[in-house]
């Protein structure tokens, strides 16, 4: 007991884990391979997905939509990371914010503002118009272009953070050094900055591939009937057909095609860097391929000095110099402009979302505080995720505490399985969930909720106290106990109060987490325990209406609020 | 060392009473980390009330020795007596040890006052001890006026002395300190040194105090213990160390010497510089003379060298000649006050007593 040691303190996490996640997705798995009939073994359910024309679509679209918006999202996100890893330490925390805002904004409210901004009446139509550059309404939603431009704006900012650290960590001292031995200012970015910032480019992709893969808000709401995703199959098989075997496989497929991508990604560039490390020693496997790398960005860089040296001629080096923060405005504003024009929307006295609002009243907001189930449904979306971030930060807190310090061989095991949820997609979580609490009678109750919201804040909470530790003196720790206090007086009087920034941000990011899912909802929640997210995408599938517009504001300054606290924690005490 | 403790101990662990004063007694620890062997089997005594130093160079195992002694580290063999009681299983928080560490790892969320009182609190003592006993121990090492302060509003001497106090505060009967002066100027360590002195005669307290610095360990200790190497090289009071190094590695680490390497025939050692007479002691096989500087006198005289003076090194109260000979090795002697030094480049005679010199293995 003595030697296992801290590692106890992981097992309550792993147990957890070991329930409510993977054993749910197991059972998914063995679904998907039983016929419902005899209970024997089959591969129908495969067959029928690949064989059927209309489900091979899907999946073709659904993989299309998913590299489209990876590559979106990194050519968009690559610059402005680049620019924000470059700027002063002091003042990147407030740009930062604005990537930071629009992350953990809903994804409902993202869509629900795409929707009231590119609508034929929408925003974007109404100043293209006035402004006579087209003459007739442009059709974006209910097109691959709406998804698009829905999807990369929703996936933009897990991009820029996660390339973000990667940067700032070897932006540092590097370059300099390489301008003392000669290297030209295009030569320095390929195969310096560049270079050093594959594996954080390398970790975006995969979280925005993956992350896309399973998704269906933007899809069902800004696509048409052509743009149907791999998720919404998923769901309309279960909640319409209630035809489980076959919803377990195509989830059994997502979930293979996003192992498959983590695995590759893995032998390449190791799991740490998803959690915001620079990976220290290159991986196996990856000498090859960096004979290619590097020989690919030679070239690149040759054409770069090139190109740079005509366009200095022709456009002169200070327009070039603006190029870059020209950039990074554009991006920022791309992200938080769709939001902005909610709240405007929010405060309309029309019975429509026609912009601008013809007049401006609270009425909607005294419908919403008006009604029961709007007020219902936000309550509990608050007990739930209060719930949830108690859960989470425990759980997490003690799990990062325990693999801080553990010296045991499992550690790399344990360290992937606790960011596995984020690794496999949400809905295949909440498939697998929905399966399992409907034997358990979870369905519809809070407790329920609050499970599988843990599952999925788990891996937040877990990476943040990580990385507060990091910088943790463990000598104090040691220094109380030689001082006569407990292993349990150690943790509550020395280790807690000086993590205690990092645990508050943890619990609000697990809030958020919460706060926002609509994916476990959607199963789980239901009837009378609808979530806040739950009610609203009810309502946007019906009708488009200003109270959503109102809720929507309501929920925006709520998670700003909670955010701009969390990141004013996030700094380590001492 | 290490052949000191035999069965004989045994039977004293078995009557259950301690034989000597021994506070503290190390019988046989080993640790490894991998394949790293940071100690090999290890016994030590430590008296009641002494201040013994552990001395040696960086990665000899100090600090895994202390860590072990401690409960922070547990040993892979060996076994931990204090007073005469087994404590290698003891956890860390009931051994009534004390350990102040390198960088002091004040608690930065604690004010001084707090800091100080922590081990108290952890003790359960009533709030009304814990105030008095903290002002004490403040007052004890002068900083009553900063009690309200955080660690890091105060300069690195300060923090020392809030790790002292909140060491001494609750008279743990054993104090470890890791190198507690290593981060501070040499003004400051030499004060502190006094201070420690100075805390360890009006306390009592058994100390065992690591250190890399052989002046500190010189000044401080009534008994040294010497590492090397993951081993104990010696164990003694600093005179008996410096006057009768047992090995060459004793007599080049503490203090400086002449060190003079051949194979001992009869009464004499046998080198390529001529023949010397033995002192006291005998050994067979490779051996070398330990001269120190004080011991070697200009001249020819019983046993004579002869070299070529490379260096001079004033060093305030004496002059040393530092001068090779024609082995290649480097002898050193002391100027006697007010004697001019010879040129660099000058050829030199030195001499010494017999009996002046220690013989040690190779
Ligand atoms: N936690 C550890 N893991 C692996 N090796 C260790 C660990 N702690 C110490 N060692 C190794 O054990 C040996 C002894 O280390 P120790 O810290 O005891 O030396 P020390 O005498 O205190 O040195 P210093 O004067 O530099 O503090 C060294 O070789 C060190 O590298
Ligand atoms: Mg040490």
């Amino acid at each position: 007991m003595r030697r296992l040691g801290p590692a106890l303190y992981a097992l309550p996490g792993l147990a957890f884990l070991a329930v409510f996640f993977l054993y749910p997705v197991v059972q998914l798995l063995a679904l998907s391979l039983r016929n419902e009939g005899t209970g024997e073994f089959t591969l129908q359910h495969f067959e029928h997905a690949l064989g059927t024309e209309v489900y091979v679509r899907v999946l073709g679209i659904t993989f299309t939509i998913a590299l489209q918006t990876t590559l979106g999202a990194l050519l968009l996100g690559y610059p402005l990371a680049h620019w924000l890893a470059r700027l002063p330490d002091g003042r990147r925390g407030w740009f930062v914010m604005l990537v930071m805002i629009p992350f953990w904004t809903s994804y409902l409210v993202k869509t629900f503002a795409w929707m009231i901004t590119l609508d034929q009446n929408g925003v974007m139509n109404r100043l293209l118009l006035g402004g006579g550059i087209i003459d007739a309404p442009l059709e974006v939603l209910h097109g691959r272009i709406g998804v698009m431009i829905g999807m990369v704006h929703a996936m933009l900012p897990l991009a820029v953070l996660t390339m973000l650290p990667v940067m700032i960590g070897t932006d540092r001292h590097l370059p300099r050094a390489a301008g003392t031995l000669g290297a030209p200012p295009g030569q320095v970015f390929w195969r310096v900055h560049f270079h050093l910032s594959l594996p954080g480019v390398a970790a975006a992709g995969l979280l925005v591939f993956i992350t896309s893969l399973g998704f269906f808000i933007t899809p069902a709401l800004l696509g048409g009937p052509k743009d149907t995703m791999l998720a919404q199959l998923v769901i309309s098989q279960v909640t319409e057909m209630m035809n489980w075997s076959f919803a377990g496989a195509l989830a059994v497929m997502m979930l293979a095609a996003a192992l498959v991508t983590t695995w590759v990604y893995d032998r390449l560039f190791g799991l740490s860097t998803v959690s915001g490390q620079a990976s220290g020693a290159p991986r196996r496997g990856q000498d090859a391929l960096r004979a290619v790398g590097i020989a690919i960005l030679s070239g690149l860089a040759a054409v770069q000095v090139a190109i740079g040296a005509v366009m200095q001629r022709l456009v002169g080096r200070r327009v070039l110099g603006w190029l870059l923060p020209a950039h990074a405005a554009v991006v920022l504003l791309f992200l938080g402009a769709p939001t902005l024009v909610v709240i405007p929307m929010g405060f309309t006295d029309s019975n429509f979302l026609g912009f601008p609002p013809p007049g401006y009243s609270l009425r909607w907001f005294a419908v919403y505080f008006g009604s029961e189930l709007w007020l219902g449904a936000t309550v509990r979306s608050f007990v739930v995720a209060f719930g949830t971030a108690c859960l989470a930060v425990v759980l997490g807190g003690f799990a990062a505490l325990a693999l801080a310090r553990s010296e045991s061989r499992w550690r790399g095991a344990m360290f992937a399985l606790f960011l596995a949820p984020m690794i496999v997609p949400r809905i295949v979580v909440a498939l697998g969930l929905f399966y399992l609490f409907a034997q358990m009678g979870l369905v519809a109750t809070e407790a329920g909720l609050v499970l599988g919201h843990t599952v999925l804040a788990l891996p937040f909470t877990f990476v943040t106290v990580a990385a507060v530790l990091k910088g943790y003196d463990w000598r104090l720790d040691q220094a109380a106990a030689t001082l006569g206090a407990t292993r349990a007086k150690v943790l509550l009087q020395i280790t807690i109060p000086l993590l205690k920034g990092g645990l508050v941000a943890a619990f609000l990011f697990a809030f958020i987490t919460s706060f926002d899912d609509l994916t476990v909802a959607l199963f789980v929640s239901g009837g009378v325990t609808t979530t806040l997210p739950k009610q609203m995408w009810d309502d946007m599938i019906l009708q488009l209406n200003p109270t959503l517009a109102a809720v929507s504001v309501v929920v925006f300054v709520l998670v700003t609020a909670l955010l701009v606290t969390a990141e004013r924690f996030r700094k380590p005490a001492g | 060392m290490e052949r000191q403790s035999g069965g004989g101990l045994g039977a004293v662990q078995r009557l259950g009473a301690p034989l000597s004063q021994a506070k503290l007694r190390i019988d046989g620890i080993a640790k490894r980390y991998g394949p790293v062997v940071a100690l090999e089997p290890v016994s030590l005594e430590v008296r009641t009330g002494e201040l013994m130093t552990i001395l040696g160079p960086s990665g000899s195992g100090k600090t895994t020795l202390l860590q072990v002694i401690c409960g922070l580290v547990e040993p892979d063999g060996g076994r931990l007596f204090i007073d005469g009681h087994d404590r290698t299983a003891m956890p860390v928080h009931q051994r009534d040890i004390g350990l102040v560490f390198q960088n002091y790892a004040l608690f930065p969320h604690l004010t001084v006052g707090e800091n100080i009182g922590f081990p108290l609190k952890m003790r359960g003592r009533p709030a009304a001890e814990v105030r008095e006993r903290v002002a004490a121990a403040l007052a004890m090492v002068q900083l009553g006026h900063l009690a309200a302060r955080f660690p890091r509003e105060l300069s690195g001497g300060q923090q020392q002395r809030v790790a002292l106090a909140r060491c001494f505060v609750y008279q743990p009967a054993i104090i470890l300190m890791d190198e507690p002066l290593g981060a501070l100027d040499r003004q400051l360590r030499e004060h502190m040194q006094i201070e420690i002195k100075k805390l360890h005669r009006e306390t009592g307290a058994t100390i065992v105090y690591v250190t890399h610095d052989q002046e500190e360990a010189l000044a401080l200790s009534d008994r040294i213990c010497l590492m090397n190497h993951a081993r104990i090289e010696q164990v003694g009071t600093p005179q008996e160390i410096y006057a009768h190094p047992r090995t060459t590695f004793t007599a080049s680490f503490i203090g400086t010497s002449t060190l003079l390497r051949g194979v001992v025939e009869g009464d004499a050692l046998v080198t390529p510089l001529g023949r010397f007479a033995l002192p006291e002691g005998r050994l067979a096989g490779a051996a070398a003379l330990v001269i120190r500087p004080e011991h070697l006198r200009l001249g020819a005289g019983e046993n004579t060298i002869e070299g070529v003076v490379s260096e001079t090194v004033y060093a305030g109260a004496e002059t040393r000649l530092l001068f090779d000979l024609a082995d290649g090795t480097t002898a050193v002697l002391r100027l006697p006050t007010g004697m001019a030094a010879p040129e660099i480049g000058t050829a030199v005679q030195a001499h010494w007593a017999t009996d002046a010199a220690v013989l040690v293995p190779l």
